[in-house]
């Protein structure tokens, strides 16, 4: 908003301001190919079965898994697979204008989306008649929640001990000033030519989500499927390291530990 | 949405050592769990909290526009409050249209904030009869582990209490001092009766297995503002009154705790 009336010049028309400086870095310092700063923490939630929280640039997003679980109502049970049900919501002060509170088209095209990308890794098949249940509140957004809200689900679903051929690694590529670039926040979003989310399963390289708006050429697309891949590897490290570090404790501890620890 | 269950076991073991005055997580009766406060955390909020009794936890956001003052009150602003429980915070919860229990505990933090005065409503007034602030608390539970009231009620305090004007997006004149002008500092506590034991801040299993609920909004003089009854099983005068003689001494810490976060996040 602030934004926008800033860009108005005195003819009335919007300048497109400079996305990218002289020496190849953008509004926030980044160079074309750098990933914002992300911190994945895990099982930050006492109810769920797993659970974790992801600050991705100015992006905080809490995902949480609960199942698998019996599917209701029953007519979405399938005999032979687990369903991935997936809520994707903001919530109302996430944004710069109050987003009023509930499921709107777009919320309900992102939970579709993400949930495919989910039932792409997750082993369904061993789970028929269950439901799995994942639920992402978006608490801040800046662009690119549903790459940082698939990230943190992944993790999540990791926690909840969800048998999977591999993490999700998600992560948006773009085009701005001309350029293909990794991670649009929001500015970029907002006045570059393309925006392609997109997740894959790293161990397979298999490609589980990917949408695009705007405009790119070929050669552009190749590019910047290239450079979307580099990008998850990297939210695939630390995804990985996350785990690591949350599970330290319990790797260290003995069996008997655990169950004494877990009881109430 | 479907009922909360607790294990026959847990309940037997609560009600036993009810009658030592002991409870589940070696609380005594008039205790607190361990309340932690974080203002400030969402900067795309005009106010924010992230509060935590025990494992149950709320965030807060504050957002702030401009509007049109209700005809009966042409000079006052316009607050509402709103809360979510969604369906991350616990194997009930359901998404939807909000449940009678999300507006109920809505409803019963809001009374607690605009009966206490928290507000000064007419110091929201930006052009007399024509436009006023408008403010919006959205209460996000996102783990539900007992006492949502409370926990939704500290967090809205303190979202209140950190927030600013945004008078940039609005185009109005910058003030010397942005903050919403908060005159009062209300608490509010939760107690719930376990047989004829009563219990401040309930845990999920004691708010489970409880017969009757009482919320109690104070202010700093220790007046009522505002109270609940809850559940259907029912309170004596005399407890009543015991539960308010005891909430003075409960919230003035609890005050102190909340006061001390805001002043240094101010």
């Amino acid at each position: 908003m602030e934004f926008l009336v800033m860009l108005m010049s005195s003819e009335g028309a919007v300048n497109i301001p400079k996305l990218i400086n002289e020496n190849g870095l953008r509004i926030d310092g980044r160079t074309t190919e750098q990933l914002r700063d992300i911190k994945i923490d895990v099982g930050v939630l006492k109810r769920a079965t797993g659970s974790a929280y992801i600050e991705w640039g100015e992006n905080k997003i809490l995902a949480a898994v609960y199942g698998p679980r019996e599917a209701k109502p029953r007519h979405i049970q399938n005999m032979y697979k687990a369903v991935i049900q997936c809520k994707y919501n903001m919530a109302p002060f996430s944004v710069d204008e109050r987003k009023r509170p509930g499921i709107d088209r777009r919320s309900t095209e992102i939970s579709k989306v993400i949930a495919e990308a989910i039932e792409g890794a997750v082993i369904v098949e061993q789970f028929p008649r269950a439901s799995i249940d994942v639920y992402i509140e978006v608490l801040q957004a800046n662009a690119g929640t549903r790459c940082a809200g698939l990230t943190a689900a992944s993790v999540a679903l990791a926690d909840a001990g969800i048998p999977m051929k591999d993490l999700i690694a998600a992560c948006a590529v773009g085009k701005i000033d001309g350029q293909i670039v990794l991670d649009l926040r929001k500015e970029e979003d907002n006045f570059g030519q393309a925006d392609l989310p997109f997740a894959m399963v790293p161990k397979t390289e298999d490609i589980v989500l990917m949408q695009m708006d705007g405009h790119l050429n070929e050669d552009e697309f190749k590019k910047a499927i290239d450079l979307a891949k580099k990008g998850c590897k990297r939210v695939y490290e630390l995804e990985v390291e996350a785990l690591k570090e949350h599970y330290k404790a319990d790797m260290d501890n003995t069996v008997t530990d655990k169950v004494i620890n877990n009881g109430r | 949405m479907a009922d909360e269950v607790v294990t026959t076991v847990i309940r037997e073991k609560i009600l036993k050592m009810i009658k030592n005055e002991k409870r589940l997580d070696n609380r005594n009766f008039n205790e607190y769990r361990n309340i932690e406060i974080n203002p400030g955390i969402i900067t795309s909020a005009d106010g924010s909290a992230h509060v935590s009794i025990g494992n149950t936890s709320v965030i807060a956001g504050i957002k702030i526009e401009t509007g049109e003052p209700f005809p009966d009150t042409p000079n006052a602003g316009v607050m509402t409050t709103n809360v979510e429980l969604i369906p991350m915070a616990s194997p009930v919860f359901e998404s939807g249209p909000p449940s009678p229990e999300a507006v109920e505990i809505a409803r019963v933090v809001d009374r607690g904030i605009r009966e206490s005065k928290m507000i000064n409503m007419e110091k929201l007034s930006i052009v007399k009869g024509e436009k006023v602030w408008i403010i919006y608390i959205d209460l996000h539970v996102i783990d539900y582990d007992g006492n949502l009231f409370d926990t939704c009620f500290i967090a809205s305090v303190v979202a209140l209490s950190t927030a600013k004007f945004p008078y940039k997006k609005f185009n109005l004149e910058e003030s010397a001092n942005p903050s919403v002008p908060v005159e009062h500092f209300p608490i509010e506590s939760t107690y719930v009766k376990i047989g004829n034991s009563i219990m401040v801040d309930p845990s999920l299993e004691e708010e489970t297995i409880a017969d009757a609920r009482l919320t109690i909004a104070i202010d700093e003089n220790s007046d009522i503002r505002a109270m609940q009854k809850g559940f259907s099983g029912v309170f004596k005068e005399d407890e009543i009154y015991k539960i308010i003689a005891n909430n003075r001494e409960i919230n003035r810490s609890i005050r102190e705790i909340i006061k001390g976060k805001v002043e240094v996040f101010r």
